[in-house]
């Protein structure tokens, strides 16, 4: 007699596997008629082959993972950069990039952000599909300086800078010449008197040397928009418009009217960490470590970049892989100076009075031990009887 | 201004936070004490959402490429 389609499903639901497995499993089985007995032999079959693709106890999964990512490490570029695919925002890729991620870098070399906009039906509220719309928030995000809004120019003879703005920019950016009046004397502490679209300041002091150098604080005074953020390119992606830009700064982005704050990424993964959590700044190790080894052609299983996603995050913080993280956190004395600064470990140790227990792979391998992975990890006593 | 949940972004997986009886349960099934767990800080936007203390245990429901959901334990720390 066969079984039924819902004696089926609960005893699929009831084994010890993972969820991929039992889906799999539901969808091979709907709709076939099998006995009892083929069932268990089908299940049987599945249950070893997935206890025969687990780890085995005692396996070295550390060395594994970082050989085969070291391996494909080797075939990547030395010095790539890349315009990820974007006009003008430049990207690191390859090995540095790889380096940059396991090092756990507090600020990128090239920081960068994708920000997806909102999506309604409302073709109001619709940021994602109105390139207008896009280009509005493009302009609110991005830092505006005085070189977007006019020329600026120094009159030697009346020792006074001269700033003139471009009503068409202005009007673009949403900023009045006003409100940028008010943004100069804030930022330096100078009067500054307006005529419709002309503003002029003069330094304190009627000196050359001040005058450049007024010039030169002008020009970095950001007037409007997130400090940090560079540029903005808008991108069209299917049928939604995408922002990319250059410089991050999640927490203050995410505010802004018709951005998606469930889908903005950026590539520093210690702001993700101080923003969204450990938990997104793994997901996010992952992402970018995937995705720049995918970049440069090569396939690593997702496995290996799990494991040391989760050590990187396993105390709560992302520490990266190396002196000052991983490596150098290790409790045994020789495997932390087999590492680096050799001297400097054992000295201290010695100074401490350390005791190690050659516990791990490392140290027993320098005094000539067996190590304490697979069959060595196994000791036998006899029972005597 | 959007008003924002960090559980809501596509990056973060689910936080649950156990009872102390649960907690006992996970602990007692891996055979380990407490402090043998992943960390997590009690600042941790994520934890801080959902009301975390210092020595609760979160269970984390992570979509997996791999085996499309695993759970993972937290212990919450300072």
């Amino acid at each position: 007699m066969s079984l039924s389609q819902k004696e089926i499903l609960e005893m699929i639901e009831g084994l010890d596997l993972p969820l991929s497995i039992k889906e799999a499993l539901r969808s091979g089985l709907d709709g076939v008629e099998v006995t009892e007995e083929q069932f268990n032999e089908i299940i049987d079959n599945v249950l070893a082959d997935y206890e025969h693709s687990r780890v085995e106890p005692c396996e070295a999964v550390g060395v594994v993972a970082a050989q085969s990512i070291g391996e494909p490490g080797t075939q990547m570029t030395m010095r790539t950069f890349h315009y990820a695919g974007v006009a003008e925002i430049n990207v690191t890729l390859g090995l540095p990039r790889l380096i940059e991620i396991v090092d756990a870098r507090k600020i990128p070399s090239t920081p960068t952000m994708t920000i997806r906009l909102m999506a309604s039906d409302d073709p109001e509220k619709d940021y994602a599909h109105d390139r207008d719309k896009a280009r509005e928030v493009a302009w609110a995000i991005e830092s505006t300086s005085i070189l977007h809004l006019g020329s600026i120019a120094t009159d030697l003879a009346e020792m006074n800078v001269l700033i003139e703005l471009n009503p068409g920019a202005m009007e673009q950016r949403k900023i009045s010449a006003e409100e940028v009046a008010e943004r100069l004397r804030e930022e330096t502490g100078l009067d500054v008197e307006q005529k419709e679209n002309l503003l002029v300041m003069a330094p304190e002091e009627p000196s050359y040397r001040e005058l450049l150098q007024l010039v030169e604080t002008i020009k970095r005074i950001s007037l409007k928009g997130v400090e940090g953020i560079k540029r903005v390119v808008i991108r069209k992606e299917g049928d939604e418009y995408v922002l990319y830009t250059e410089g991050s700064s999640l927490k203050k982005v995410m505010q802004f009217e018709g951005v998606d704050p469930t889908r903005i990424k950026t590539n520093n993964i210690n702001e993700i960490g101080e923003v969204l959590g450990i938990e997104a700044a793994r997901n996010a190790i992952i992402n970018e470590a995937t995705d720049t080894l995918r970049e440069q052609g090569l396939s690593v299983d997702v496995r290996h970049i799990m494991l040391v996603a989760d050590i990187m995050t396993v105390d709560g913080e992302v520490k990266q892989i190396g002196r000052h993280g991983v490596s150098g956190e290790k409790a045994s004395v020789l495997a932390r100076a087999a590492f680096e600064v050799t001297v400097n470990h054992i000295l201290d140790a010695a100074i401490r009075g350390d005791v190690d227990d050659l516990k791990g792979v490392t140290e027993n391998v320098i005094v000539g031990q067996p190590i304490q992975l697979g069959t060595g990890d196994v000791t036998l006593v006899a029972n005597k009887r | 201004m959007t008003k924002f949940a960090v559980k809501d972004h596509e990056m973060v997986p689910e936080h649950v936070l156990l009872t102390p009886e649960e907690g006992a349960q996970v602990l007692k099934s891996f055979g380990i004490e407490a402090p043998h767990l992943p960390k997590i800080h009690v600042s941790d936007p994520a934890a801080k959402e959902i009301g975390a203390k210092v020595g609760d245990i979160i269970k984390i429901i992570r979509k997996s490429t791999t085996a499309k959901q695993s759970i993972f334990y937290r212990l919450v720390i300072d």
